[in-house]
């Protein structure tokens, strides 16, 4: 076998074993999408009914919280940033982090400090090699997110929202998460959970057309209500924003191994088509060695026959 | 209209409960409160403990409840728990055993839920 030939066989092997590998990876991130949408759809009804009761309560009381009035000035934002762990998912951490990235300029530009809280290992090495402050990070769950992670999450941020700004305290507490929107489209996406924007809320759990929200009977009071729910809202908003970015995440290794594996067996077909024009090549000068050979043969004997 | 309201018991990460309930009774932060059809909207701060829900074919479901919320309102009640059991969800021997350890270790937290659970498994019998 000529030395062409076995080098492409070679690449062909190699290519070969790679596919097989991101085709396991492609039916693995399938499954676990199909999971994580599962999980996304049994948070919703828990979701749904805190987002009601905390319109309701911000709606129907006069009750000024401070998580849920703007600060007059604010100075400090807290950004929380999920990102995942591992990568091999395309552009799906690249496409969070620029739009962390924009959201702290625009807040900087406000006039605000930015005080980071990053999720998934990915975004922590991003910050660190680019030597900025990270408040806290998390990593470890970002594939299959339990609510008690999220809670481990929204703790730090409650408590710098809670605390006066003067005192190392937050005004503001953002968001940044890869909104899965299908299977082929996810988005990264920015939202402000505190203070809370009435309008916002309300757009989620607007009442149905005619409907007028009742007026609530608060036990034990409608500061003490809010009290206790604020934090469970922030809880659940961040446990559904980890739930959306983990199912991205899978999403987005899907299609990131089917192009690798598509691409994998179009390079298979080209050095296939390489190895096969060597090997007729490597015929082809054969035979002309053979025919040449044996022409000067025979006119080698032709010669001395006269 | 038929006297019966709607009851969701949704815990965090999955819907645990939902049906038609005449009557509900669960504790809040100022005590215990029992919801009909046609109470006034409400919404409470819910201790941790057990909730009862009369269903209206006659059956009764408790529940353990770690803290979270009542709202109430058009006949539509629901209880939202970060951590929310069925009675026959709960593994009495596990809960008892937890109830010894976390004594034992001196944790309020964790023998506070294995109390919970211990009384809404035993209200249900």
């Amino acid at each position: 076998m000529g030395a062409q030939l076995r080098v492409y066989k070679r690449r062909i092997r190699s290519v070969s074993a790679t596919k097989k590998i991101t085709k396991a990876m492609e039916m693995i991130a399938a499954s676990r999408v199909v999971k994580a949408q599962r999980k996304v759809a049994a948070s919703t009804p828990y979701a749904t009914e805190l987002t009601r009761a905390v319109t309701a309560v911000a709606t129907g009381s006069n009750t000024k919280h401070p998580l849920t009035t703007e600060a007059e000035n604010p100075t400090r934002a807290a950004v929380l940033l999920l990102t995942s762990d591992r990568g091999l998912a395309g552009a799906f951490n690249a496409n969070a982090i620029k739009a962390a990235e924009k959201l702290t300029e625009k807040l900087e530009a406000e006039g605000k400090e930015v005080v980071n809280f990053i999720v998934g290992r990915r975004g922590v090495a991003h910050y660190n090699f680019r030597e900025r402050r990270i408040a806290e990070s998390f990593t470890g769950f970002t594939d299959d997110p339990s609510y008690a992670d999220a809670k481990k999450v929204a703790a730090p941020l409650i408590e710098a929202i809670e605390t006066e700004t003067a005192e190392g305290g937050v005004d503001e507490l953002h968001i940044v998460y890869t909104e899965f929107v299908s299977m082929m489209t996810q988005t990264a996406t920015e939202a402000r959970l505190l203070p809370l924007s009435l309008d916002e809320v309300a757009e989620e759990a607007k009442p149905a057309k005619g409907e007028i929200l009742p007026l609530f009977d608060f036990e034990p009071s409608a500061e003490d209500v809010l009290d206790a729910l604020l934090p469970r809202y922030v809880e659940s908003r961040i446990y559904n924003a980890l739930l959306q970015s983990a199912a991205s995440k899978h999403a987005a290794t899907r299609r990131a191994m089917k192009s690798a594996t598509d691409n994998a067996g179009e390079l298979i077909e080209t050095l296939t088509r390489l190895a096969n024009q060597a090997r007729q090549a490597e015929i082809t000068q054969e035979i002309s060695e053979i025919v040449g050979g044996a022409s000067a043969l025979a006119d080698a004997t032709a010669g001395s026959d006269r | 209209m038929a006297a019966e309201l709607h009851v969701a018991l949704v815990a965090a990460d999955r819907e645990v409960w939902s049906g038609q309930a005449t009557l509900v009774v669960a504790r809040t932060t100022s005590g215990d409160i029992g919801v009909m059809p046609g109470h006034q909207p409400l919404l409470g701060v819910l201790e941790s403990g057990p909730v009862t829900i009369r269903t209206s074919e006659g059956g009764t479901v408790v529940a353990a409840v770690h803290g979270g919320f009542i709202s109430f309102a058009d006949d539509k009640l629901s209880l939202l728990a970060e951590v929310a059991e069925l009675s026959d969800e709960i593994d009495v021997q596990r809960a008892e055993r937890e109830l010894e350890r976390a004594k034992a270790e001196d944790d309020a937290e964790a023998q506070r839920r294995a109390d919970v659970r211990l009384r809404a498994a035993t209200a249900a019998r």
